[in-house]
C-alpha cells in the first residue's frame, strides 16, 4: 500500500503528536510583495509557534489595518484582523478574561505610532501579557506611499512631494519612556536568525513585549536600508547573557557589538536614541513589572449563585419596603 | 421591553397597591401664614401629591437633603420620583443664578412614573439659585417658598440689596414666601452651618409633610453610616431642630397618605438600576471612559463587580473602551460599554466592526444634550438616529430604550440575550433623566437564567465554517478562541462563510443580506406594544424612552376631559415591533412627543418640504407612510405632563 505525501505527514504527526511548520500556515498564501519584510516576520513567527508547540486554538493574532495587519490571515490560529489603530485595545480585551490564550499583536508604523498612538502608550503602561511586533517599514504601504510617523525627514511621498517635513518619531525611545515598560527589543528583517531569537525572547517575557522590526518595503522604499545591508558596521548587536546570544558565524559578519545589560534602562534609552548604527537586540527587560491582567484577575469563581448572592445583597441595601 | 426572549425570565409585576387612607384631591392649604406666628393648632391638609424642590449652591447638601426626603417618603410607602438638579460645573460661583444644585421630589399617595409639573414648594438656601428656577419656569404660580433669610443682613451691601430685591420680586409675583432663619438656628447646634443646614431643612420638610421623624433619624444614620456617630448625631440633632422649628413657626402642615405596596420595593436611580442589570445579565466585562451622565453607572458597577470576579475597565478613551469590549466579547461572554452621546460618536467605527464581524456587544448610551459637548448634565433624546444609523455603511443593529427605572435594570438582561442569540450589537438608549431619577419598583427576584452560560470551548466539527449563515434567519455559528478546529481569521473586510476576504462580487452582498436578515428574524420575536388609553380615537401620541410616564399622565388628564386619545410607547426602535401600522390606522391623527428638536411649521421658513422631524417621527413616517406630526422640547429638562397635555389639547382642537 502506498500513501500520498500529505497522508504520510498526517500519520507521522499523529504518531509523535508534533505540530509542524505547515500546521501553523493557513490555507491562504501571503499577498505581500516579494522581498517585503513581513515575509521574514511571518516565517519567524511560524517557527516560534512550531518550536513552542503552541496549540493553534489557544493562540490569537490580533492586528489593525495596513499591509502588515494582514498577518493573522496567514496563520492557522485564531486571528482578529481588526480596526485601524485599535489592535492593542482589542488584544487587551481578548487577554483580560483569557489568561490561557497566547496573544500576539502585529501592527504597522502607521497603525501603532500614528492612528493608534494613544493606545500604544497605554498598552505599555497596562503591561498585559502579550507579544507585540511593530512592523516598521517607515512608510504607509497599503494606502500607497504616504509619510508615516517614522518616515525619514526628506522622504518624498504622495503627501510630502518635496520631502517629509519632520524628524521621525523614535518608537524605541517613546516606548522606553513610558511607565511600566517591561520589554523592548529591536530586530531587522535582513538578519532572520536574530529576528527569531528576539521574537522568542519577547514571547517568553511575561508582560507587554514590544519588538520593533525594521523591515524593507520593496515597492515604496526599495533603497532605504541599502547602506545598512552593505555595511555590517552600521548594525550594532546588543549581546548579554540576559539578552540574545550571537552565533560565531554571525559574529564574524557583525563585529560591531556591545555588551548591554537589558536591566539598564538609562543605557537602553541612550542606545535607542542613536539611529545609526541601528541597534539590534534586547534593549530592556524587567520581569518584575506587574501585569494589569494579573492585577485585575479575581480568584472568585464566577457562578450564577455568586451573582445571585451579590445582587440580593445590593437589593437589600436599596429595599425601602418592607423595612430591612 | 416586549421581547419574548425574556418573557419567562421577567417578573414585572406591577406593584399592586392598596390605599390605606381615602384618597383626596390636591388641595391648597386653607390658610397661608407668614411663618412666624406659632400655631399650636395647625390644621393638617391632606394632599394626593406635591412637587417639592430643595436647592442650594453646589456643595451645600441640597441634593442629599432631597434624596433623603424622597427615601423617607418612599419608606413610608409613598410613590416618589426624584429629579436631580445639577449645575454643569463642579463648583459654580456661589449665589449664582445658573448654579442651582439640588433635588426635586414628586411625592404622591400612589405610584408615580415621572417628575410631574412645576414645584408646589421650594426650599432655597439663597435667593439667586431660586431666581434661576423661577426664570426656568419651574415653580407653580403661588408656590410656597422657604427662603434662607441670612442674606437680608449680609455685611456685603450688594448681597443684602439683591436679596431684598429678590424678595420683593417674588412676593409681588404672587409666591408665598417665608423667610427662614436657617443659618441662625443651625449655629445654635454647629459651628459651621454650611455643614448641616441641609438636615435642618430636612427636619422642616418632615414636619411640613408629616413624615415619621424616627424614620428620618434612621435615614441619617444610614446615609452617614460610614462616618460614624460623630457625624450622625449632630445631623440628627439638626434634623430634630428643623422639625421643631417648623412645628413651632410654620402655620401650614400637609399629609400625603401612602398607599402601601404589596410586594417588596427597592429605590434606585436609572444608572444604578442599569449597573445592577449588568451584574444580573451575566456580562463580565464593562469597558468605559468617564463621561457625564453615564459615568455614575460605572462608578456603582465598579463597587460591586469585582466582588463577583468581574471587571470594569476604565480605558484610555472611548474607542479603546469599545474595542476592549469587542475583544473580550470575541474571546468570551458578551461585554458592555457604557457611554453618553459624544462617546457614542467616537465608538461608531468600532460598532460597525462588531456588526460586520458579528461579535455580540451591548452599548449603553445615557443620552445628554447635544450636539458636541452640548448640555452634559441635562436630558435630551437626540441620539436615536445616530444609534440606528450612526456608523458608515449598512450596519444593522438592535436599538432599544428603557422607559422607566425598572426597565433600565431588565433592559441589560434582555440586551445581553439578544446580542448573544443573534451575534449582534444592541444599543440601549437611556438618558440623563432616567440616569439620575429615583423611583421605587418591585424588588427583582433573581433568576439564574438571566446569567450568560459558560463560554463554549468544545471542538468545532470538522469543515464547519465560522460564517455559515443560516439561509433563513441569517445567524452564523460563533467560534471562540479555545475551540479546537474553529481557527479562522475574523475580519472587518467583506468576507465569505470561511471568513476569507471576499473578492467575489456576490459574496459581499451575501454577507450584507444575512446580517440584515438577523434583524428581520429578531423582529419576529417581538410582540405588538399595547396602546395606553383609548384604543382608537382622534389622536395617538407615540414616544420612546424616559418620556413614557409624562406622556401617559398627559393622556390620562386629557381623557378625563373627554379627549379621545391614546399613546404608544416603543421599547424597540430598531427593528420596530409588528402590528404598529394597524394601530396607527385606528387614529385620525398621530404625533410623536420626544425630548429633542423638531422644526415647527409655525416658523416662517419651515414648510413640509424642509421641515426637520424628530427622530422617531422620521422613522415612523419612513416605515409606515403615515403623516405623523411631532412635538419636542430641548430645554434640558424632562418634559412635563402638563406641557404634553397642552400640546394634545391644541392638537385635538
Amino acid at each position: 500500500m502506498t500513501m500520498s505525501a500529505p497522508a504520510t505527514n498526517c500519520l507521522m504527526k499523529l504518531m509523535d503528536n508534533q505540530q509542524t511548520l505547515e500546521d501553523y500556515k493557513s490555507d491562504i498564501s501571503p499577498r505581500w510583495c516579494t522581498g517585503c519584510g513581513n515575509n521574514a516576520i511571518l516565517a519567524a513567527m511560524q517557527k516560534l509557534c512550531r518550536t513552542e508547540q503552541l496549540p493553534q486554538e489557544k493562540t490569537v493574532f490580533v492586528s489593525g489595518i495596513g499591509c502588515s495587519s494582514r498577518f493573522p490571515h496567514y496563520m492557522n490560529t485564531y486571528g482578529f484582523h481588526g480596526i485601524h489603530g485599535r489592535a492593542l485595545p482589542i488584544a487587551e480585551g481578548v487577554k483580560m478574561r483569557r489568561p490561557d490564550l497566547n496573544v500576539f499583536v502585529t501592527t504597522g508604523d502607521g497603525d501603532c505610532c500614528s492612528i493608534g498612538a494613544a493606545h500604544w502608550i497605554h498598552a505599555i503602561r497596562y503591561n498585559m501579557d502579550m507579544t507585540v511586533i511593530l512592523h516598521d517599514n517607515l512608510v504607509y504601504g497599503l494606502t500607497k506611499m504616504q509619510a508615516s510617523p517614522t518616515s525619514p525627514r526628506g522622504l518624498k511621498t504622495n503627501t510630502s512631494p518635496t520631502g517629509a517635513y519632520l524628524e521621525p518619531l523614535n518608537p524605541l525611545t517613546a516606548t522606553l519612556g513610558v511607565s511600566n515598560v517591561s520589554f523592548v527589543a529591536q530586530g531587522v528583517d535582513w538578519v532572520p536568525e536574530l529576528l527569531y531569537d528576539l521574537i522568542s525572547e519577547a514571547f517568553h517575557h511575561k508582560g507587554f513585549s514590544f519588538v520593533r522590526v525594521l523591515q524593507r518595503c520593496p515597492e515604496f522604499m526599495p533603497d532605504t536600508f541599502d547602506p545598512w545591508l552593505q555595511d555590517a558596521e552600521k548594525t550594532l548587536l546588543l549581546t548579554h547573557k540576559e539578552g540574545i546570544q550571537i552565533s560565531p558565524s554571525l559574529s564574524k559578519v557583525y563585529k560591531n557589538q556591545e555588551l548591554h545589560d537589558p536591566s539598564d534602562l538609562n543605557r537602553a534609552r541612550e542606545i535607542a536614541s542613536v539611529l545609526d548604527p541601528i541597534p539590534v537586540g534586547v534593549l530592556y527587560r524587567n520581569g518584575s513589572v506587574p501585569c494589569y491582567d494579573d492585577i485585575r484577575r479575581s480568584e472568585t469563581p464566577y457562578t450564577p449563585e455568586v451573582v445571585g448572592t451579590a445582587l440580593n445583597e445590593e437589593f437589600d441595601k436599596f429595599t425601602i419596603w418592607p423595612a430591612q | 421591553m416586549e421581547s419574548q426572549l425574556l418573557d419567562e425570565s421577567r417578573q414585572r409585576k406591577q406593584a399592586r397597591r392598596v390605599p390605606n387612607k381615602k384618597r383626596k384631591g390636591t388641595s391648597k392649604p386653607a390658610k397661608k401664614g407668614k411663618g412666624r406666628s406659632p400655631s399650636a393648632k395647625k390644621s393638617v391638609v391632606t394632599l394626593s401629591e406635591h412637587v417639592v424642590e430643595i436647592i442650594s449652591d453646589s456643595g451645600e447638601g441640597a441634593q442629599r437633603c432631597g434624596q433623603s426626603f424622597g427615601s423617607i417618603a418612599a419608606r413610608m410607602g409613598n410613590g416618589i420620583w426624584t429629579v436631580e438638579i445639577i449645575p454643569a460645573e463642579i463648583r459654580p460661583p456661589a449665589r449664582s443664578v445658573a448654579g442651582a444644585s439640588g433635588n426635586r421630589i414628586r411625592v404622591a399617595s400612589g405610584p408615580v412614573d415621572n417628575g410631574g409639573d412645576e414645584a408646589d414648594l421650594v426650599v432655597a438656601f439663597n435667593e439667586q439659585v431660586l431666581l434661576g428656577r423661577v426664570r426656568a419656569k419651574e415653580l407653580k404660580p403661588g408656590c410656597t417658598i422657604l427662603m434662607e433669610n441670612m442674606w437680608r443682613t449680609d455685611p456685603d451691601a450688594g448681597v443684602a440689596k439683591s436679596y431684598a430685591k429678590a424678595y420683593e420680586e417674588l412676593t409681588s409675583a404672587g409666591y408665598d414666601v417665608h423667610e427662614i432663619p436657617m443659618e441662625v438656628e443651625c449655629l445654635k447646634y454647629v459651628p459651621d452651618a454650611r455643614r448641616g443646614k441641609n438636615m435642618f431643612a430636612l427636619g422642616m420638610l418632615c414636619s411640613i409633610y408629616s413624615l415619621d421623624l424616627q424614620m428620618a433619624r434612621d435615614q441619617i444614620a444610614f446615609v452617614f453610616a460610614k462616618k460614624g456617630a460623630k457625624v450622625i448625631e449632630p445631623n440628627q440633632e439638626l434634623l430634630d431642630a428643623g422639625h421643631a422649628w417648623a412645628e413651632a413657626n410654620l402655620s401650614f402642615k400637609y399629609e400625603i397618605p401612602a398607599e402601601k405596596a404589596e410586594v417588596p420595593q427597592i429605590v434606585v436611580n436609572g444608572n444604578i438600576a442599569l449597573a445592577l442589570g449588568v451584574l444580573a445579565s451575566g456580562m463580565e466585562v464593562c469597558a468605559m471612559y468617564p463621561i457625564t451622565p453615564a459615568t455614575s453607572a460605572s462608578h456603582y458597577l465598579s463597587s460591586i463587580f469585582e466582588k463577583v470576579g468581574c471587571v470594569v475597565h476604565q480605558a484610555e478613551d472611548e474607542i479603546a473602551a469599545c474595542t476592549f469590549a469587542i475583544g473580550s466579547s470575541y474571546a468570551g461572554k458578551c461585554s458592555v460599554t457604557i457611554t453618553s452621546g459624544p462617546g457614542l460618536s467616537l465608538k461608531q467605527e468600532a460598532i460597525g466592526f462588531a456588526v460586520m464581524a458579528e461579535i455580540p456587544m451591548v452599548v449603553v448610551d445615557v443620552q445628554r444634550g447635544g450636539p458636541s459637548t452640548g448640555q452634559p448634565t441635562k436630558v435630551e433624546q437626540g441620539d436615536l438616529l445616530p444609534a440606528c444609523f450612526g456608523g458608515h455603511g449598512d450596519a444593522p443593529k438592535v436599538v432599544m430604550a428603557p422607559s422607566s427605572i425598572q426597565d433600565c435594570f431588565y433592559s441589560m438582561i434582555t440586551a445581553r440575550k439578544i446580542a448573544e442569540t443573534f451575534h449582534m450589537v444592541v444599543v440601549v438608549l437611556t438618558d440623563a433623566s432616567l440616569a439620575t431619577s429615583q423611583q421605587p419598583f418591585p424588588r427583582p427576584q433573581f433568576n439564574e437564567n438571566w446569567v450568560a452560560p459558560p463560554v463554549d470551548q468544545s471542538a468545532v466539527s470538522e469543515n464547519a465554517m465560522p460564517y455559515d449563515w443560516d439561509a433563513r434567519i441569517g445567524v452564523a455559528p460563533r467560534f471562540t478562541p479555545g475551540q479546537p478546529q474553529g481557527m479562522h481569521c475574523l475580519t472587518g473586510l467583506a468576507h465569505d462563510p470561511s471568513s476569507h476576504v471576499a473578492y467575489d462580487p456576490e459574496i459581499n452582498e451575501e454577507g450584507i443580506r444575512h446580517r440584515s436578515q438577523k434583524l428581520a428574524a429578531f423582529q419576529k420575536t417581538l410582540k405588538t406594544p399595547k396602546v395606553f388609553g383609548d384604543e382608537e380615537g382622534d389622536l395617538l401620541v407615540i414616544g420612546w424612552g424616559s418620556t413614557r410616564g409624562a406622556i401617559e399622565e398627559a393622556v390620562t388628564r386629557v381623557r378625563a376631559e373627554g379627549g379621545k386619545v391614546g399613546s404608544l410607547h416603543l421599547s424597540f426602535l430598531q427593528p420596530m415591533a409588528p402590528g404598529i401600522k394597524e394601530i396607527l390606522s385606528r387614529f385620525t391623527q398621530v404625533m410623536t412627543v420626544e425630548n429633542t428638536w423638531c422644526d415647527s411649521l409655525e416658523e416662517e421658513l419651515v414648510d413640509e418640504s424642509n421641515r426637520r422631524y424628530a427622530g422617531l417621527a422620521l422613522l415612523l413616517r419612513a416605515r409606515y407612510l403615515v403623516d405623523i406630526d411631532c412635538w419636542g422640547e430641548v430645554k434640558g429638562q424632562p418634559i412635563k405632563p402638563g406641557s404634553i397635555a397642552r400640546v394634545i389639547r391644541e392638537k385635538l382642537k
